[in-house]
């Protein structure tokens, strides 16, 4: 075989040998079923009812609807507001902007700290930040809710957003610390002997050379906080809830019959910001992680 | 004064950070333990109560259920997201052109909320709407896929789905392994006439011992987390057949105004991720002293 | 007093004399109009519920208030009950919020509710109110929530056509109906529409064991939790029926909703559903006519189980969010919204003396059973619906009925492990 990643005649000159169609049944088989979930929920979300009630899940409609995708954006009944998830998906925003950014930028200069600037014990500093990212979150509900309120930040967006900070700076500086320990540290030797300090060197040097791992951050911290779900409907009040606790409850009601197609509707919006985000940006997830984030 | 500051900076700069760690993580890890041995009913309560808890946690037949449901579903989660994983970073690895796409098809289930994608895999496990009446409808008339509605199968039914969301992260970590592996070492053992099979299973794989370390972290944490899943694709039911301990923890401090109980349940369920992170990161930081 | 310390006082006093009026002139304009507000938790986003709600909600605008909704839906009100503890507990409660049975005094005991006696006095509620339900509403004497309908559990609903079909009348004992059911079967029809869904085990469970059991029974066993009654041999037979009518539901009966097994009985699926009347709200929404389209009747037995819905109203601070419940808690128990509110919802008003004209048969045949059960004995509370029991016991007795309904746990063992359940809960 010489084909393939080690082939010494290039991508261009592969031929489609036995073996290359084997690749790529396979590989199409796994597409399949990865796209299925999905494909069922578009479909769905362009049928009408009785289409939905009489036909089969996998076909494909026959005649195309897009009064669910109106009906999600404006008009569904969350509640008794019927608005549509179009107001809690600006909550949704509103939650995660500040709470991706400050979180990212906490783990940028944290990973900074703990590779470029040793001192002693910071291993162990390093070992109990990192381990924040294993805590599962319902045993953090209830101290937490006593301590937003302490703070005086219980059902605020301000609230939501310390929250979803707190609990990404584990990944974040995980993240940023196995990226910068790949950056040589002669580069620092040499700038501190230039003269600069501490900030000088993070902004002039480090973050520069960040943008792979930046980019993995971002994507990771932003798919986490916009589907979170149990953070949101604890600490939102009536009307700032994000849109997944909008998602939920349009999805578990019913008015004498479940609207499915609005329900599929619904959930495509709420998760249209993140699958974007994959689809766009997913080349650079991979080349970020290959930069060194997630070898070990 | 200005030396003083100079030198410590870099401390003084992760300090917030450490704080909010250490109040919001091992504060609240030390206050569940602490309600884990009160009587706490609907709100906390602070007078100690010994092993109370955990005794009535040990008679309760959902928790040894919910237990069990743990081992099971983390150990087929793990092994096949690791295994659809790999072989899906090996079949990309091989230069393909339509890499991008496949890779991006592969990955978006990990971008969506299981609350987005869970009604689709409700649907398409239901035995009267979804796969079985498809390849019913197909044909084939006997054929029995309701898995979702049996006592016995339903947690396999979790593991698929589980499986579909996680497995292409997984890839992506293996890729990036795989991907950074130095290319000398490969073409030196093309050269000496070994066959792409062999070199994957005695070179490629053998080195990224370090990646396949850093999957089974990422996927246990997420095995022991899962709840969103769970709460849509069964509700931990039928009956309480596919219960865990995070829905299990849920359901008594929030619907059943136990959190005395809740509290235990949690501190085992912290205990089991300390047992198995602890020893990762210690080995980890143990051996790295990069500089 | 000396004259010197007195002009000082009578200085001091003009002082703060005027300082209060400045102040008192600059809020009491805040105060008098104190704009009532009200956020209000609830998990009634469905069909007849959301317009019941609504009704309320535009009541309250018309009265001059704020309405901020709170809805969190899902698993009949699990997901809300997070929502409340994480409020209570970082002290910024929800200004009232949908809370039934001993749940209110169990919040009422963590001091967590306010009191609205000055509410109840001024309305007289002691006599509009049946004294079971006012009793629920209440802790250590103080008012704490306002009703706002009974509905009853132990209902059957029906298809007619199906069951003349198979030629079998609604059925007024157990082994009737196992006999209309055998029937029904045979004839390929699901003979019980049913949900697998724990609550709605626990629903059907407690039917039975009001009908197979009697009212004593219940009351022993259900309510007082007496070992003696859970693990007894009346227990076992009610779990050999429970059993039985396992074998009536069809095999996707897993997760369903409540509202599409009713939809499975309004098209003909099914014969039977075993469900309180908040499924006549569903048949309502589709248009469909008690006695004609669907028919309803007590499930066997002699007794009337309740399930009473109220928002409970929680200490808060601030004049306008007081003021907001104070309106809110009048308005429910007023004689308007207990009619509107019970014809979209199913049930019946709480309120003693509604007119009850515009109320069909069903409604009806429950305002008289609930009074004759009233006078007589047998209205008890549900379960399955948490009016009987705390969280803890019911949610511990729902775990074994949902267990053995979906395993094949011998009724022996299933009895046995009831009242183990029980204790350990305590």
């Amino acid at each position: 075989m010489s084909e393939g990643r080690f082939s010494t005649a290039g991508a261009a000159g592969t031929r489609l040998t036995i073996s290359r169609w084997l690749l790529f049944l396979v590989l199409g088989a796994f597409v399949l079923v990865y796209l299925t979930p999905f494909y069922v929920m578009i479909s769905t979300s362009l049928k009408s009812l009785d289409e939905i009630r009489v036909g089969s899940m996998l076909a494909w409609p026959e005649t195309l609807t897009v009064a669910s995708w109106a009906k999600a954006w404006g008009s569904a009944c969350v509640g008794i507001q019927c608005d549509g998830v179009k107001p809690f998906f600006w909550n949704s925003v509103q939650i995660t902007a500040p709470a991706v950014v400050i979180s990212t930028l906490l783990g940028a200069i944290n990973g900074y700290v703990l590779t470029k600037w040793r001192f002693r014990f910071d291993n162990i500093v390093f070992a109990l930040i990192l381990f924040g990212c294993f805590i599962p979150f319902q045993v953090v509900l209830l101290p937490m809710a006593r301590v937003l309120g302490i703070l005086g930040l219980s059902g605020s967006v301000g609230g939501l957003v310390l929250v979803h900070i707190v609990y990404g700076i584990g990944f974040t500086t995980l993240f940023f610390r196995n990226f910068y320990i790949t950056v040589p540290s002669e580069l620092v030797k040499a700038a501190t002997i230039d003269g600069a300090g501490f900030l000088t060197i993070f902004t002039k040097i480090m973050l520069p050379l960040s943008l792979p791992i930046i980019v993995v951050t971002v994507i990771w911290q932003f798919t986490q906080i916009w589907n979170d779900f149990l953070f949101g409907v604890s600490f939102s009040a009536g009307g700032g809830q994000p849109i997944t606790v909008a998602l939920n409850n349009i999805v578990n009601s019913s008015t004498g019959v479940k609207e499915y197609n609005l329900d599929m509707a619904a959930a495509i919006i709420a998760g249209l910001p993140t699958l974007l985000v994959y689809v766009f940006a997913g080349r650079y997830f991979v080349r970020g992680l290959t930069a060194g984030s997630v070898k070990g | 004064m200005h030396k003083w500051l100079q030198d410590h900076l870099p401390k003084i700069v992760l300090a917030p950070s450490f704080a909010m760690v250490v109040v919001f993580v091992y504060g609240f890890i030390a206050w569940t333990a602490y309600i884990s041995f009160t009587n706490s009913k609907l709100l906390p309560r602070y007078q100690f109560e010994g092993l109370l808890q955990y005794r009535k946690l040990w008679e309760m037949d959902r928790w040894h259920v919910a237990l069990d449901n743990l081992f099971v579903f983390s150990a087929l989660f793990i092994l096949f997201c690791m295994a659809i994983g790999l072989l899906l970073a090996i079949l990309l690895d091989q230069r393909i052109r339509i890499e991008g796409a496949l890779r991006t098809i592969y990955l978006y289930p990990m971008a969506l909320s299981f609350i987005v994608t869970g009604t689709a895999w409700k649907w398409i496990l239901n035995p009267g709407l979804g796969i079985e009446k498809a390849v019913r409808e197909l044909g084939f008339e006997n054929f029995e896929f309701n898995w979702l509605v049996d006592p016995e199968f339903a947690i396999y039914t979790i593991v698929i789905a589980g499986v579909w969301q996680s497995s292409g992260f997984v890839m992506a970590i293996f890729l990036a392994g795989l991907r950074s592996i130095d290319d000398e070492i490969i073409k030196a053992a093309y050269i000496d006439g070994a066959n792409l099979p062999r070199i994957y299973l005695r070179i490629i794989i053998p080195s990224m011992r370090a990646t396949f370390l850093s999957a089974f972290i990422v996927l246990a944490h997420l095995a022991i987390k899962s709840f969103d899943l769970i709460v849509v694709l069964t509700r931990g039911g039928p009956g309480y057949a596919t219960d865990m301990p995070a829905t299990f923890m849920y359901a008594m401090a929030f619907s059943r105004g136990r959190i005395g109980l809740a509290a235990a349940s949690a501190t085992i369920m912290i205990i089991t991720v300390m047992a198995i992170i602890i020893p990762y990161l210690y080995s980890e930081l143990r051996s790295k002293r990069h500089e | 007093m000396s004259h010197k310390y007195q002009i000082v006082m009578r200085k001091n006093r003009t002082l703060a004399q005027a300082l209060v009026a400045v102040i008192v002139s600059a809020v009491l304009p805040l105060a008098a109009f104190a704009e009532p507000t009200v956020e209000v938790l609830h998990w009634w986003t469905s069909g007849g519920e959301s317009k019941a709600v609504q009704s309320l909600m535009q009541e309250f605008s018309d009265n001059g208030g704020t309405w901020t909704d709170m809805p969190v839906a899902g698993g009949g009100g699990d997901a809300a009950m997070t929502t409340l503890k994480a409020r209570v507990l970082a002290g910024d409660p929800p200004t009232a919020v949908q809370l039934k049975g001993p749940s209110i005094q169990e919040w009422a005991e963590e001091g967590a509710l306010a009191y609205l006696d000055d509410v109840g006095q001024a309305e007289g509620w002691d006599d509009l109110l049946p004294p079971q339900i006012a009793a629920h509403m209440k802790f250590e004497g103080h008012y704490v929530g306002s009703p706002v309908n009974v509905h009853r559990v132990d209902w059957i609903w029906a298809n007619p056509n199906v069951l003349a079909k198979a030629g079998v009348s609604m059925p007024t004992t157990w082994d009737e109906f196992n006999a209309a059911a055998d029937k029904i079967q045979a004839m390929g029809i699901t003979p019980l529409a049913h949900g697998g869904q724990a609550w709605q085990d626990a629903t059907v469970f407690e039917t039975v064991v009001l009908g197979v059991g009697g009212n004593d029974f219940y009351q022993q066993a259900l309510v007082d939790l007496d070992p003696a009654a859970l693990n007894s041999s009346t227990m076992v037979q009610i779990f050999d029926q429970m059993r039985k009518l396992r074998g009536y539901v069809d095999s996707n009966f897993s997760g369903r909703d409540w509202n599409l097994a009713t939809a499975m009985v309004m098209n003909g699926e099914a014969a039977f559903q075993i469900m309180g009347d908040w499924a006549k709200g569903e048949f309502a929404a589709a248009g469909k006519v008690a006695g004609k389209d669907y028919l309803c009747s007590p499930t066997p037995g002699h007794g009337y189980l309740y399930n009473v819905d109220s928002f409970a109203m929680f200490a808060v601070r601030g004049a306008d969010k007081v003021a907001g419940q104070k309106l809110l808690a009048k308005l429910i128990v007023g004689e308007n919204f207990q009619k509107v509110f019970n014809l979209f919802k199913g049930s019946i008003p709480a309120r003693i003396g509604v007119p009850m004209n515009e109320f069909d048969y069903c409604a009806h045949r429950s305002a008289y059973d609930m009074q004759a059960t009233m006078t007589v004995g047998g209205l008890l509370p549900s379960y399955a619906h948490g009016m009987a029991l705390r969280g803890a016991q019911a949610g511990a007795i729902t775990d074994v009925v949902t267990n053995h309904f979906n395993s094949d746990m011998s009724s022996t063992d299933a009895a046995k492990a009831l009242a183990e359940a029980v204790v350990r809960s305590m």
